[in-house]
């Protein structure tokens, strides 16, 4: 069923670094009618902890959900890594019943039990099951008309696909691809574009993911894309924030901007630049900023 | 052009690597061990098709990471040669692995589930994990949110960041054990592939 009140599921890195994707998602979605209810108390979805104890990071994840759990309420979240680790947590503790003892074993501690209750969303489920496309076009009063982009899901969207498989095609995603195409923006495909953008292991090692990203820019650019879109803020990091990173490590130039999907729309929609914080944007996109 | 690595250096022991396992370095029951761990099941199905290598981005770009080369070492009882692996490191759970492996394997979730026994058992972890996770302590966020950007949020005209609940955070850290783990824990250099190709 559709809905259209969310527990909205902020996470680390927006707040950290990403004003201009929370500030353009929050007045896209405020114009579609949606409305994002702030969620008190929550804690880091245990992405960077299941590395470190699985059974930690299940709790820390679980203790989310039993907080949506307790107003019976769907979250919703910009960030792939959160969609990806509140989502794994939900399927993974309903399906496996000694594990979800465990967890509820460390929950307990807190005055909390999971129960399974409720679902997590990303912006793009929400945009396309709640919201949906024929709805979404009525709000497209800008179209832009003339705008080759590419599209970059990102990872935790697409797999497991025994995860998250029924909502994308996890070999080659259209839904976002759906998304863009509504804006009036034209979007192409480009060579390897369920490739990962490498920035989960850049505190690691560098050469790795700036190796795959530059890999990933030069095919955007091939397919004759004017700006790169995602929908993950780490993404978003690795392909805007590195980039003259990578440009000066390979010596090679992209000039790629690369825009949150909410500014996309929200150009769309009629918002200006300046709402949507473009200029902001680390690659300047000066075809919408001039 | 550097020499390639034989075995796709997934050892820091290399030398020793390359002469025969001996008996007393195997651990038979190894295997059973990862087998416990959640998403780590099917490790003793893995026929050695390769096609989770094939398919690494990162084993693209470095001989340094070879997934299907973990999964036969655990079925061998090589444990001394992954626990504290600094190659582990490098998986970006992109989780290709996993929906391409014929077998079932959760090749992501077992390294995974490696990455967590090193941590445990040599009590070291990567600094940018150990910043991490005492940031989640400290805060309930893995970055310490400096005055000013809660400032901005102010002037952006974004509503206050929630207050995270740091009891019910540490309780969870202390009650799984990891609190002390994470106290204790030495933390180790970045992982280094230069010229890797």
């Amino acid at each position: 069923m559709a809905e259209t009140r969310f527990l909205f599921f902020l996470g680390c890195l927006i707040p950290y670094r990403l004003a201009s994707y929370e500030v353009s998602a929050r007045k896209v979605l405020g114009k579609l009618g949606v409305e994002l209810v702030e969620m008190p108390e929550f804690n880091c979805c245990g992405f960077p902890v299941a590395s470190l104890d699985y059974e930690l990071a299940l709790s820390l994840a679980a203790r989310n959900l039993c907080l949506a759990e307790q107003q019976n309420m769907t979250i919703l979240t910009l960030c792939n890594g959160c969609f990806g680790t509140l989502n794994e947590a939900n399927v993974v503790l309903k399906e496996d019943r000694a594990l979800r003892d465990k967890i509820n074993y460390n929950l307990q501690q807190i005055g909390m039990e999971f129960k399974g209750t409720i679902r997590v969303k990303h912006l793009v489920h929400v945009l396309t099951e709640d919201i949906g496309i024929e709805k979404l076009k009525e709000f497209v009063m800008n179209p832009l008309k003339g705008l080759r982009v590419g599209q970059h899901t990102g990872c935790h969207l697409l797999r497991p696909v025994k995860h998250v498989g029924h909502l994308d095609n996890s070999e080659d995603p259209v839904v976002l691809k759906k998304l863009i195409n509504i804006t009036g923006a034209e979007c192409l495909d480009y060579q390897d574009e369920t490739e990962c953008c490498g920035n989960t292991v850049i505190g690691i090692n560098e050469e790795i993911p700036f190796k795959i990203s530059k890999e990933k820019l030069e095919h955007v650019k091939t397919s004759g894309a004017q700006a790169l879109v995602t929908v993950c803020p780490s993404c978003h990091m690795m392909y805007d924030f590195n980039q003259p990173r990578i440009e000066k490590a390979f010596n090679v130039s992209f000039n790629l901007p690369v825009l949150h999907y909410t500014q996309l729309l929200g150009l769309a929609m009629g918002f200006k630049p300046e709402d949507l914080m473009l200029g902001e944007n680390r690659v300047k996109p000066t075809f919408f900023l001039s | 052009m550097p020499e390639r690595k034989k075995m796709g250096n997934i050892s820091k022991h290399q030398e020793e690597d390359s002469k025969p396992a001996k008996t007393k370095r195997i651990d038979p029951k190894f295997k059973y061990e990862i087998m416990r761990m959640p998403g780590a099941e099917k490790v003793h199905l893995c026929f050695q098709c390769g096609t989770c290598t094939a398919d690494c981005v990162v084993a693209r770009f470095t001989d340094f990471y070879r997934p299907r080369k973990i999964a036969r070492i655990i079925q061998l009882g090589l444990k001394d040669r992954l626990i504290g692996n600094e190659a582990l490191w490098l998986c970006t759970t992109c989780h290709t692995c996993i929906d391409h492996c014929p077998q079932g394997v959760e090749v992501s979730s077992i390294i995974r589930a490696l990455r967590n026994i090193s941590v445990k058992t040599l009590d070291t972890m990567p600094s940018v994990f150990k910043i991490f996770a005492s940031n989640i302590l400290k805060s309930g966020y893995i970055y310490l949110m400096p005055e000013s950007r809660l400032k901005k949020r102010e002037e952006q005209g974004l509503p206050p960041l929630p207050k995270p609940n740091l009891k019910d955070v540490a309780k969870l850290f202390h009650v799984t054990g990891f609190a002390g783990t994470l106290e204790k824990s030495r933390t180790t250099e970045n992982v280094k592939t230069e010229g890797a190709n």
